[in-house]
């Protein structure tokens, strides 16, 4: 580790050219693995040669977030202030509170920044201002806050055009490589929920019709969570209306249509039929809802109204499918 | 934002133009375009782009601008609604915790 001596102390020195390691790591992180341990030491970074002019760009403490800025800022030379976000994001630690006023404050006075630089101006990422209050920060501790832009990819234009955010560094993008780079950590996440459901309808299907339906079952089941949570947010933008709910249920309709049409519909009966075209667009219904988290344009009320509508539509969906099974099964038991 | 729309109609964003004092702060952190300054005061150009993030209300230094932010997906709003009844939620689950 290289250190650089300021008038607030020994900043260390950190390289902007990302190496296969960061790589492989934000790769992991992807899916799930050593998610929540994959972070930096929140505090100072020197990135080049900066000097008391340099800009100070602050971040979060999250490995992928860090990476991915002080890749952007390669061959330049900038103050980096990391904040304790615990490992979270910049938009997500926002929404909590921990890239917030609070943090921002203390830190600055932890690293003596005031020491460090000459003036008094801090580069934040706009994503971050849900939790940064700046006329707050500009009371308690002198620096002027400055919004620069939404992804770290536009720093350097922000930086070399006197740092001036035009009305595009402002904008969002959610285009299908953001939406597909989301979709492996929540399928890992949704196997824990799952699991268990997946056993029971296993468990009840062996029951009831034995093994071959339940091991059908199941799978057609999985099939439906797969396509409420990878397939309905790929193709969100093709599936028709605005309700996430609604986008769901046509995939996973669509879904339920393939399976009739290439696994052996005509023998289903009509009860199996009428049952999986109820309950397998309701469970992907529900799974793509939950993507409403992920994206960058839902509203709170908007998942809420979803939601109280939704719900119990699904719910009922599910009810009546498994009536419909449990009563053809009690009729066909009658009669033979 | 370009390509993507959500319902239309339901987020809380209020503006209060009489206590706006045009500092233009709105503009600056809204990823959605959801303000624009009119005659040296904010102005809603775009209400139902707002993903209600609440970045507007929190960086308004008059205070002129209020709206109910937080988290928005719906295992979490679950997990919400089963704390405020006190029961047990849905532990792990993903980002909301």
């Amino acid at each position: 580790m290289r250190w650089l001596e300021t008038e607030g102390g020994r900043v260390p020195q950190v390289t902007s050219r990302l190496t296969p390691a960061d790589h492989l790591g934000a790769c992991k992180a992807r899916w799930g693995i050593n998610r929540m341990n994959f972070l930096v030491p929140p505090g100072l970074y020197a990135v080049g040669e900066p000097d008391a002019q340099a800009p100070v760009v602050v971040t979060a403490n999250y490995r992928m977030t860090y990476d991915i800025v002080r890749g952007a800022l390669s061959g330049r030379s900038v103050w980096l202030l990391v904040l304790e976000t615990f490992g979270i994001n910049v938009w997500c630690a926002a929404g909590k509170g921990t890239f917030g006023t609070g943090e921002l404050v203390r830190r600055i006075e932890a690293v003596m920044l005031s020491e460090v630089v000459g003036h008094r101006r801090l580069i934040l990422p706009i994503m971050g201002a849900a939790g940064v209050s700046a006329h707050r920060v500009k009371k308690q501790s002198g620096f002027e806050v400055a919004y620069a832009c939404a992804y770290a990819a536009d720093l350097p234009e922000y930086l070399d055009n006197g740092q001036v955010t035009t009305p595009r560094m402002r904008e969002l993008s959610f285009n299908w490589y953001d939406r597909l780079v989301l979709i492996p950590v929540e399928l890992v996440l949704a196997v824990k929920p799952i699991a268990p459901v997946a056993l029971l309808v296993f468990l009840a299907g062996w029951l009831l019709f034995g093994i071959a339906a339940a091991t059908a079952a199941t799978l057609a089941f999985l099939g439906a969570v797969f396509t409420g949570v990878a397939v309905g947010p790929a193709l969100l933008p093709l599936l028709p209306s605005r309700s996430f709910a609604v986008k769901g249920a046509f995939a996973g309709l669509a879904y339920c249509a393939l399976l009739y049409l290439f696994c052996g519909g005509n023998g289903w009966g009509g009860t199996t039929a009428l049952a999986a075209f109820l309950a397998l667009p309701a469970v992907s219904s529900f799974y793509t809802l939950n993507f409403t988290g992920c994206t960058t344009y839902t509203s709170r009320s908007g998942v809420k109204k979803e939601m109280r509508l939704g719900l119990p539509v699904m719910a009922g969906a599910v009810c009546v499918a498994l009536l419909v099974l449990i009563a053809g099964r009690v009729l066909t038991w009658g009669m033979s | 934002m370009k390509g993507f729309r959500y319902l239309a109609s339901v987020v809380t964003l209020e503006l209060n133009a009489a206590l706006c004092v045009g500092c233009g702060r709105c503009v600056e952190v809204c990823p959605h375009q959801v303000f624009r300054i009119e005659e040296k005061k904010a102005a809603l150009a775009d209400r139902d782009a707002c993903m209600e993030c609440g970045a507007c209300a929190l960086n308004c230094p008059t205070s002129a601008i209020k709206v109910d932010a937080g988290v928005g997906c719906a295992s979490g709003l679950i997990n919400e609604w089963l704390r405020e009844k006190k029961l047990p939620g849905l532990k792990g689950s993903g980002c909301c915790d």
